[in-house]
């Protein structure tokens, strides 16, 4: 058993988390008040190969592994989550499906652009009658010729008026549930799309969070990703990607509140001594060290599955679970440890408290994991083989 | 174009503190980094390579461990280094350094600038760069803030210094060796590609045999300065004071306290 990063890792892991100090954190610090997403980010993360960090070089990414994947998002979400949720949507969710589901046509049409970060993509499957009950979407895609029309609306999607294409998931047989569902791939220059922001938000201020709607959406029949009735289990693997991303993120929530706490703890005075001195305040350090601990063992785990092949929906599941309970927790003990200043946006604790209750309800709630976990665990749910797996890691391959 | 930069790793600074002070850092490990100044040369020699054509390669003296932040600046875009490493140059001056550095660039073929960071970050001597010039008997432009024009047929430069009363203009022959400033460019972050290759790279080495240099040419015994002690400076004692109020009338009270305080 190792547990040590590689030489490329530890390399990767200071580039990135050199980015998000020195370039992303004072930007979020700025715009977070304003709500304003960080759009100058994403040429400066497609330059550095943030956007395609673990595509294969031949589908224009930089070729590392899915631990890297792991390591690039534990180091934005360290800064702030909607850097990571941008990873995550569109490395995560869109462009691994891509390459796990698509022909080589739409490989070298949709992927390589993204993975280059010359084009942004997204991932509609939420609507606002379907979220964690997948199968009750009701966005319909009707077959004429060699089109599908799509017509109907998407809801809480992530990066909708900054994307150029859309992952969407539509019904091409009502009368089936979750077998009637296909995945297309969407452009935005389709005609019959149209897409607006969320406002009100609770957390996440800097992540562009909106709606797509579609009516009569003209997509030709050559953009579905996968075969029709498959989209459910295309959306649920892009889900099993995205999902390890959201948990490493919350990782890099626990490493700066851990960081910011224990910083505060050693400067802040009280009763003639430093807090770090009190034993109750301590109490609150050692559960955020320990819950980091657990979170990044869960995500390295996952990492490791990725790497060799190993279906890890459980393991995806049950990280991502943990973790994200993990940071909001952690969050809410740093902001006790600031006392009143940790209640006040000038410290980032009070940010991550905000930003990490929208993890434990994005991408399957945490009540949706545990059922998942008992399922798993009674054995009323076993996973199947897909048509087609997320492949395993093979550097020679990678490029 | 060729440009060799001169690159040192130094301890990290930033992470010094009173139970891990400068000389422990340096002598037993710790946190170590590009020096940051010498990113700000890297930056150069790659804007240079970009804008010319040609190359931007590292030339580093120090322990084996420097092939962590030689790494980095591959990983940033240089196409080539080289490690000069020895056990007799440890505890090498300034000059003694200059000397090991001047012997590797003379094997290094045709070059048309040198490149190094205003100082580094640890001696902090801003020595070494012009002693390199010195004994290649080449100009040396120092503390330079922008390259204003640069023509490699013509083998000239026009570079914009900072000195204490301002700023000056000097246009000199190349080659010659430059000590850059940060204003000459934010340094970019290496490139994910970049990582893959330089993590992949392997650093050739010379050691003073390679180099042709006699053993009381570097080292301690090639040196003039010692480093018996080193100690981080004392800590300040500082007091914040909030002025509160209009920005007008907070602007007179800062006036009226810098006045009592002499600062003004």
């Amino acid at each position: 058993m190792d547990f040590s990063l590689t030489e490329e890792h530890k390399m990767l892991q200071k580039a990135a988390r050199d980015f998000a100090a020195e370039r992303v954190r004072p930007l979020i610090r700025e715009y977070d008040p304003l709500h304003k997403f960080p759009r100058e980010l994403l040429p400066e993360m497609a330059e550095m190969g943030l956007l395609g960090v673990c595509i294969p070089v031949k589908y224009g990414g930089a070729g590392f592994d899915y631990i890297s994947l792991g390591i690039v998002s534990e180091a934005m979400e360290w800064a702030d989550a909607s850097v990571r949720e941008t990873i995550a949507v569109h490395t995560a969710l869109n462009s691994l499906g891509i390459f796990q589901w698509g022909t080589e046509a739409q490989k070298q049409k949709y992927l390589v652009p993204q993975a280059k970060g010359e084009k942004i993509a997204c991932f509609g499957l939420t609507e606002p009658g379907a979220g964690s009950d997948v199968a009750a979407l009701s966005t319909r895609a009707k077959k004429v010729g060699d089109t599908y029309l799509l017509t109907g609306e998407k809801m809480w999607i992530t990066l909708a008026d900054i994307a150029d294409h859309f992952l969407i998931f539509a019904k091409t047989d009502p009368e089936k549930r979750h077998r009637g569902i296909s995945a297309f791939i969407v452009e935005r220059d389709f005609p019959g799309i149209q897409t607006g922001t969320i406002e009100g938000k609770m957390g996440v201020w800097t992540s562009n969070t909106g709606w797509v709607r579609m009516d009569n959406c003209e997509v030709p029949a050559e953009n579905m990703l996968g075969e029709e009735g498959e989209g459910f289990k295309i959306a649920m693997s892009c889900l099993d990607n995205a999902r390890y991303t959201v948990a490493a993120g919350a990782v890099g929530i626990m490493r700066a509140c851990l960081e910011a706490s224990v910083a505060y703890a050693h400067q802040r005075e009280t009763f003639g001594k430093p807090i770090a001195q009190h034993q109750l305040v301590q109490q609150l350090i050692a559960n955020i060290s320990q819950r980091h601990d657990i979170g990044e063992l869960l995500v390295q785990k996952v990492g490791w599955m990725k790497n060799m092949g190993i279906r890890n929906t459980r393991e995806t599941s049950l990280a991502k679970a943990y973790c994200t309970e993990a940071a909001f927790a952690s969050a809410s003990d740093a902001v006790q440890v600031h006392g009143a200043y940790g209640y006040s946006s000038e410290y980032d604790v009070e940010r991550h408290l905000r930003n990490s209750k929208a993890a434990v309800i994005y991408e399957g709630t945490t009540q949706i994991h545990q059922l998942l976990q008992a399922q798993y665990a009674l054995g009323f749910k076993v996973d199947k083989p897909l048509r087609r797996e997320l492949p395993p890691y093979d550097a020679a391959l990678w490029g | 174009m060729k440009a060799i930069v001169l690159m040192k790793q130094t301890p990290d600074t930033a992470q010094l503190s009173a139970s891990m002070d400068g000389l422990k850092l340096m002598a037993e490990g710790g946190p170590r980094i590009v020096n940051p100044w010498d990113e700000y040369a890297i930056e150069t020699g790659l804007t240079l390579a970009e804008d010319h054509g040609g190359e931007a390669v590292l030339l580093t003296m120090g322990k084996p461990e420097s092939t962590e932040a030689i790494k980095t600046g591959l990983a940033m875009g240089c196409k080539g280094a080289t490690l000069l490493t020895d056990d007799a140059f440890e505890n090498s001056d300034s000059l003694a350094t200059a000397r090991i550095l001047t012997a590797a660039i003379q094997q290094q073929g045709d070059y048309d600038i040198i490149l190094a960071g205003k100082s580094a970050i640890d001696g902090d001597t801003a020595q070494t760069a012009v002693q390199v010039a010195a004994l290649l008997g080449i100009p040396y432009l120092g503390y330079v803030a922008k390259i204003e024009a640069i023509d490699f047929d013509a083998k000239t430069i026009t570079v914009v210094r900072a000195i204490d009363s301002g700023r000056e203009t000097v246009t000199s022959s190349l080659p010659a060796v430059v000590s850059v400033l940060k204003e000459i460019g934010e340094p970019r972050y290496p490139s994910f590609m970049g990582i893959r290759k330089a993590a992949k790279a392997k650093i050739p080495e010379m050691g003073l045999a390679d180099l042709g240099l006699s053993a009381d040419e570097v080292g301690a015994a090639g040196s003039n300065v010692q480093w018996p002690e080193v100690t981080l400076p004392p800590a300040q004692e500082t007091q914040l004071e909030l002025i509160e109020g209009e920005p007008e009338e907070a602007a007179k009270v800062l006036v009226q306290k810098l006045l009592a305080e002499k600062v003004i």
